[in-house]
């Protein structure tokens, strides 16, 4: 039974073959609006997440399927104390396929070795969400027409941030791909993506702290959000929340066809006079993770 | 100094030096019954000094807790005072309950039940990643 739960986990066959689908899908979506007749989704959200899970659950209602599950902890067996293995084992009785996001790192791993379904990480603490990074290769793929000659400007929370891990993760295996790596001091790459990822293959990064000198030569921005919930200490977070704002200030150097992403939520790193900016490309972003979504689920569930 | 000859059991040989005592304790040692010796900075004409572990029973040792330590030492299994087999010691691919993740946010760090596994992701480098969060085991 395959799951996912790493970016790492698809080919880049496998990953050409989820855009071609997604793609056909956007093309003619009547073609697969009861491909899931008859199957369940079960959404096992142990931390809220409003975004992904209700992009998980769109996706399979537009599938023709049905949706069964819980938003958070509480609601859950979790709070009697029941272990993932044991939810997932029992879930897996119900669903054709669970979506699971936990503040856990590694427990979708878990619940993959026990459910007898798919099982589909949608976020495990600062770890993975091969979903989100399976949204930001359509929406490159979309604006871009490939993977391949891009000079990537990755900015704000690169330590704990997972969309960023992931995609780097993903990116590095096309060709001539550059990174330029913005953030605080404090918030850097972690060395084993540096030295496991980007040096491995060998590819171009720059690392700096200085957003509006590295944009002009960015032909794909991705901002990230300091995330509260990842850090033991308040006061670490209070400081480093601010570190980074992207106005249309600094977009004046910016190239024409730049296209800014932005995993979301946001809070302020994306000023909201951007958003009209044709280049902002964070809610084709949304959209896209619907698509994706919908691809990866009847792959996985051998419709397509 | 000498330590006798065992008849039955397991002597761990050419262990790093320094390394016998972290030997001694992940393998489970102190809790055996039986006569134990652990020689520490022992003279070796190979290694210059080198730690040794006599076991002087019949037991199963965790081959793969000694390839984690010091993937260099030999396993030499002795029976009624003659060595019957000499083993030398690879890293193995997987550890299982020999380590655990130290990680906060890992999932093991809340479900007691869940085994500790470590993969091997870079043998040059003797590297080891937990399973379900990939923390770099210390």
């Amino acid at each position: 039974m395959r799951s996912i739960n790493d970016i790492r986990d698809l080919t880049v066959d496998e990953i050409n073959e989820l855009v071609r689908l997604a793609c056909d899908i956007i093309e003619h979506p009547a073609a697969y609006s009861e491909k899931c007749h008859g199957k369940k989704l079960a959404t096992l959200f142990f931390e809220p997440s409003t975004h992904t899970r209700l992009s998980f659950e769109a996706a399979m209602y537009e599938l023709g399927g049905n949706v069964l599950g819980f938003s958070e902890a509480q609601s859950s067996s979790a709070a009697k104390g029941e272990s993932v293995a044991d939810t997932a084992r029992t879930v897996g009785c119900y669903a054709d396929i669970i979506a699971m996001r936990h503040p856990k790192e590694g427990a979708p791993y878990v619940a993959s070795q026990h459910a007898g379904v798919p099982v589909i990480n949608a976020g495990d603490g600062g770890h993975n969400h091969p979903t989100q990074t399976l949204a930001d290769l359509l929406t490159i793929y979309r604006e871009k027409g490939g993977f391949e000659n891009l000079t990537v400007g990755l900015c704000g929370d690169l330590k704990f941030g997972r969309t960023v891990h992931s995609l780097i993760n993903a990116l590095a295996r096309y060709k001539n791909v550059k990174f330029v790596l913005i953030s605080p001091e404090e918030l850097k790459v972690p060395s084993y993506v540096k030295k496991d990822v980007i040096q491995k293959n060998n590819l171009p990064y720059v690392q700096t702290t200085d957003l509006e000198a590295a944009i002009p030569e960015l032909d794909i921005l991705y901002m990230t959000r300091v995330q509260r919930e990842r850090f033991f200490n308040e006061e670490d977070y209070l400081r480093l929340k601010d570190s980074y704002i992207l106005d249309p200030k600094k977009l004046v150097n910016a190239k024409e066809d730049l296209c800014i992403m932005h995993p979301l939520p946001r809070v302020n790193e994306i000023s909201v006079a951007i958003d009209q900016d044709p280049r902002a490309c964070y809610f084709k972003q949304v959209l896209n993770g619907k698509y994706m979504r919908m691809a990866l689920m009847l792959k996985l569930l051998e419709l397509a | 100094m000498r330590v006798d000859a065992i008849q039955n059991g397991i002597v761990i040989d050419h262990i790093t030096a320094g390394r016998g005592m972290q030997l001694y304790d992940l393998l489970g040692l102190k809790d055996l019954d039986c006569p134990v010796a652990l020689m520490m900075n022992a003279v070796s004409g190979k290694m210059g000094r080198k730690d040794i572990i006599k076991i002087d029973a019949d037991i199963q040792v965790d081959l793969d807790v000694i390839g984690y330590v010091d993937p260099g030492a030999t396993v030499n299994f002795i029976r009624n005072g003659s060595l019957v087999e000499k083993r030398n010691i690879e890293m193995p691919k997987m550890l299982t309950n020999v380590i655990r993740c130290k990680n906060p946010r890992c999932i093991t760090s809340v479900e007691q039940e869940l085994d500790h596994v470590f993969r091997l992701t870079d043998a040059p480098n003797k590297i080891y990643r937990c399973i379900y969060c990939e923390t770099k085991a210390k």
